[in-house]
């Protein structure tokens, strides 16, 4: 099978790699560049447990083909942190306890940075509504929702 | 809000740190089933059953054992034969569970598995294999299942719990009877008798994570496995049986896991990947897509429930009469036992009857799901109860009070209470401004409660002190949602050291003792009594060596704080990082194992309360108001108390109202997805307010009952009861989906 060689930018990386052109950009970010922070829940773009930036877009990176990731940039969960130091929405899902057992926790924080990249202060309903393309099915999304506040209070400064 | 009986000024029990897992879990470190990737792995694939019950006639391997990058086959002949061998039953249904070997039961049954090189060679390979079957009628519901002259799934099935035992096969599996005093005496005392008829549906636990599994098999019959599960000695063991190896000959490690809920209890993949492993000589992983997790891993029961109850005019219940039937799915095992046990298991009844029948079915076999059994049944009683609270004018947590169990109520199953929480569960819902809080137009209030056994079992647990007087602490229990916390809060809280300088850990199965599943409520409860037992000598042992140090009886010594003290001061006190410095002079390591059958369980109780909105229009039902109050014994995490009474609230707010199995004439699933099984999405919901209630179980050392199952029970009646508050319709059929609605609303207006 012949495969294709994709150059991307991802968690601020120039990254080169070989994929068919039937794989999902998920499939290729876990199996041949060895991020595994984004989650596999359901592969049809439901769950948005592979939620990733792409061009800082949120995509599910399950209904991506790995080639459609050639010349965009990428941040994953992975990415999140800044030299080791936590992202305001890292450290407040930890505060506030927003997170049971963690595998949507990476889909969750990568879709609330794109929503508090674009509206900083964003009321509960559109905090509910940006993030409803993600599912939690431990925490009942109380303390998620509680957590994205309080990091957009941080982040404005408050 | 937390309603705290006594606080005994514990330090660190009951505060709200950072999870010590927590920042792997948020910076994508963490490795989940499905993130393990060994050197030379292969990628495995299952073929499974298109349909809902068949006879396999042949099995053809040899195409897709050609194909390119295939480097194994298997089918069910690949494994021993248990029925031939002689096995307990149930056994040989694990074993025909995770692969068929001569009918398939349900459509995604495991006919056969393959491994290759590549994800899409192994997928390519599995659709290869060909399976010749001789399809069969099947049966879908209870009601089918019963009929006379059903299909039958297990030709040679009698019912058990039936005296005399009935001479011809069935699809009942078992039958539960529980009875006390003169139902009809009781029906006669009564001033108001309601009798009513529900139906549930079969709903998934619906994990985020799929099954994940990857073997790694030797020549020899050793292998190690690394799986998703809520207890890989259960894992060892299933997976054991159908091998036919010892256990000892496999090593279990347990991955992070992505949500269970009582469905990563059981095997599906861990036998399949072990053999495939063996027969490639390579690494293999099998992960499943989300809709063979719909198809063939655990829902819970859909069932038939008919629930007669009568009160007196001051509100007491005079009679209760229950039956059920619940689902088991294609093999013997549905949850009834424990809805038979908890269903009335609320109130003091002087006169009931409840009687219960597990049946077989065309479906996927059930797992467990959150307070197995009890949610379906609450639904029916909890609304049964509502609608006589209504016809006798009682508020509806009076009449649950008028009613409630307390401490020396002998329980409709059979024992008598301990100290238990209900009424400060009624006691605190009433005290919330939720109860009094306006309504709008079209807008209804519901009341229900619930009551889970929750379990103990058998934990073990290894402690370590470090040599700068730091611990580890380790076990053997999956933490699905935060139990390394609790462990680290009550082995702080012993030791007398900072919860940030002990370590949790959970080790694999050749690591340490033996532990049950996490299951039952029961990880804080009874793997933290075994932390808990084993801080206790570790304590021990170090008043030994302070006592050895100043050459004086050890009961002069006192531990506090985290150091060795002498009663009278006459010393200088030796602080934990000082004991731990000397120990090569004081007798060597100091560690501590401590094992046990759980000492005794603590019944969780929880009351809830909901206020929904009705569109008349629509007949789509918003839930716009939501508290949960529950008795946790005690909180030792409250961040993950509240977190598991949210969850349960809102997996039960979903049951209530979106999802359900649905099948065709066939017996294929309509909707094994996440589109179309519908889970609550975050603006589904309000917030859901939570009242811890702390009455402490008087088993536990800190008062632990068990959290994670109560939650569950209550919502789907509380849900049904605003509704009928609302606009006046009584929904007995779950989901309360916007059809039934409208279809209820129109019946009431024609």
């Amino acid at each position: 099978m012949p495969r294709t060689h994709i150059t991307t930018v991802i968690n601020g990386d120039e990254t080169e790699f070989l994929t068919e052109d039937s794989t999902s950009l998920l499939n290729a970010l876990r199996d041949e560049v060895g991020l595994t922070g984004a989650k596999e829940g359901c592969g049809t773009g439901d769950c948005g447990a592979c939620s990733i930036l792409v061009d800082d877009r949120v995509n599910c990176a399950c209904l991506m083909f790995a080639p459609e990731a050639d010349g965009t940039v990428i941040v994953t969960v992975e990415g999140l942190a800044d030299s080791g130091e936590l992202h305001p929405l890292q450290q407040c899902f930890l505060e506030g306890a927003a997170l049971q057992c963690g595998i949507c926790t990476p889909g969750f924080l990568m879709a609330a940075k794109a929503l508090l990249d674009k509206n900083p202060d964003p009321t509960e309903t559109e905090i509910r509504y940006a993030l409803a393309g993600n599912l939690c099915r431990c925490t009942g999304y109380d303390k998620i929702i509680r957590a994205v506040q309080e990091a957009a209070r941080e982040m404005r400064g408050q | 809000m937390a309603i705290t009986e006594e606080n005994p000024g514990y330090k660190w029990v009951g505060t709200r740190p950072i999870r010590p897992d927590g920042l792997e879990k948020v910076t994508g470190k963490a490795r989940f089933g499905a993130d393990l990737v060994l050197p030379g792995m292969l990628y495995g694939k299952v073929v499974r059953s298109p349909h809902a019950h068949a006879r396999i006639v042949s099995i053809d391997t040899s195409a897709a054992e050609s194909m390119e990058g295939v480097k194994a086959v298997i089918t069910g002949a690949d494994f021993p034969d248990l029925a031939a061998n002689g096995a307990h039953p149930s056994d040989i249904d694990v074993a025909n569970n995770a692969i068929a070997r001569d009918k398939v039961l349900y459509e995604g049954h495991v006919v056969a598995a393959v491994a290759a090189i590549t994800r899409e060679q192994a997928e390519a390979a599995a659709k290869a294999v060909a399976v010749t079957y001789e399809v069969l009628p099947h049966v879908l519901t209870v009601d089918e299942a019963m009929a006379d002259n059903a299909p039958l799934l297990h030709e040679a099935m009698i019912t058990k719990g039936v005296d005399p035992a009935p001479e011809e096969p069935s699809n009942i599996a078992s039958k539960i009877l529980h009875e006390r005093g003169d139902l009809d005496q009781g029906f006669g005392e009564a001033d108001a008798v309601v009798e009513r008829e529900f139906t549930t549906k079969p709903v998934h636990q619906g994990y985020i994570e799929p099954h994940a599994a990857v073997a790694d098999a030797n020549s020899d019959g050793r292998a190690h496995i690394w799986c998703s599960s809520q207890g890989h000695f259960q894992m060892r063991a299933y997976t054991a049986t159908v091998l036919g190896v010892s256990p000892g000959t496999l090593k279990v490690t347990a991955a992070e896991i992505g949500g269970g809920f009582g469905g990563k209890t059981v095997i599906y993949l861990e036998p399949l990947a072990v053999r495939l492993s063996q027969r490639a000589g390579r690494p293999v992983k099998l992960v499943m897509d989300r809709d063979e997790v719909f198809r063939a891993t655990g829902p819970t029961s859909g069932t038939r429930i008919k629930v007669k109850m009568g009160v007196s005019k001051d509100g007491k219940i005079t009679a209760a009469e229950v039956w059920m039937a619940y689902e088991a799915g294609a093999y013997a095992g549905s949850p009834v036992g424990a809805a038979g046990m908890t269903a009335i298991a609320c109130y003091d009844i002087p006169n009931f009857v409840v009687e219960g029948y597990d049946v077989v079915c065309n479906k996927p076999r059930v797992a467990a799901y959150r307070a197995p059994g009890a949610p379906m049944a609450a639904f029916a009683v909890e609304s049964v109860l509502d609608e006589l609270a209504r016809n006798i004018e009682m508020d509806p947590i009076d009449i649950r009070l008028a009613n409630a169990a307390v401490e020396g109520t002998q329980a409709s199953y059979g024992p008598k209470f301990p100290r238990i929480g209900f009424v400060e569960t009624l006691e605190a819902i009433k005290e919330h401004p939720n109860y009094t809080a306006e309504l709008g137009p079209n807008q209804g209030r519901g009341v229900a409660a619930g009551f889970w056994f929750n379990a103990g079992m058998m934990s073990s647990a290894t402690v370590h002190v470090n040599e700068n007087g730091t611990a580890t602490v380790v076990t053997g229990s999956p933490d699905i949602g935060g139990s390394r916390q609790s462990m680290a809060l009550m082995a702080a809280e012993e030791l007398g050291i900072p919860y940030e300088s002990i370590k949790p850990v959970v080790a694999d199965t050749e690591t340490v003792g033996f532990n049950d599943v996490t299951g039952g409520s029961r990880v804080t409860l009874a793997t933290g009594a075994a932390v808990v037992d084993a801080c206790r000598l570790i304590v021990e042992d170090l008043r030994g060596r302070a006592a050895k140090t100043w050459d004086v009886e050890v009961d002069q010594v006192e531990w506090v704080d985290g150091q060795a003290q002498h009663v009278d001061g006459a010393q200088p006190p030796l602080s934990l990082n000082d004991l731990a410095a000397k120990s090569g002079r004081t007798g060597g390591p100091i560690s501590a194992n401590a094992s046990l059958n759980s000492r005794g369980v603590g019944a969780g109780f929880s009351t809830q309360l909901c206020d929904v909105e009705v569109d008349p229009e629509t007949g789509v039902t918003r839930v716009v108001r939501y508290l949960t109050a529950q008795d946790a014994g005690r909180a030792i995490s409250p961040d993950y108390v509240e977190g598991q009474m949210q969850g349960g609230v809102v997996q039960g707010i979903g049951w209530a109202l979106n999802e359900e199995y649905i099948h065709d004439t066939e017996g294929v699933m309509e909707n094994p997805s996440f589109l179309d099984y519908r889970m609550p999405v975050a603006s589904d919901l309000p917030m859901i307010d939570c009242a811890i209630v702390e009455v402490p179980n008087p088993a536990h050392p800190y008062g632990v009952r068990g959290v994670g199952e109560v939650g569950i029970v209550p919502p789907m009646a509380a849900v049904g009861n605003a509704i009928h508050d609302a606009v006046d319709v009584r929904m007995t059929e779950l989901p309360m989906s916007p059809i039934k609605v409208l279809e209820a609303l129109n019946e009431n207006d024609g």
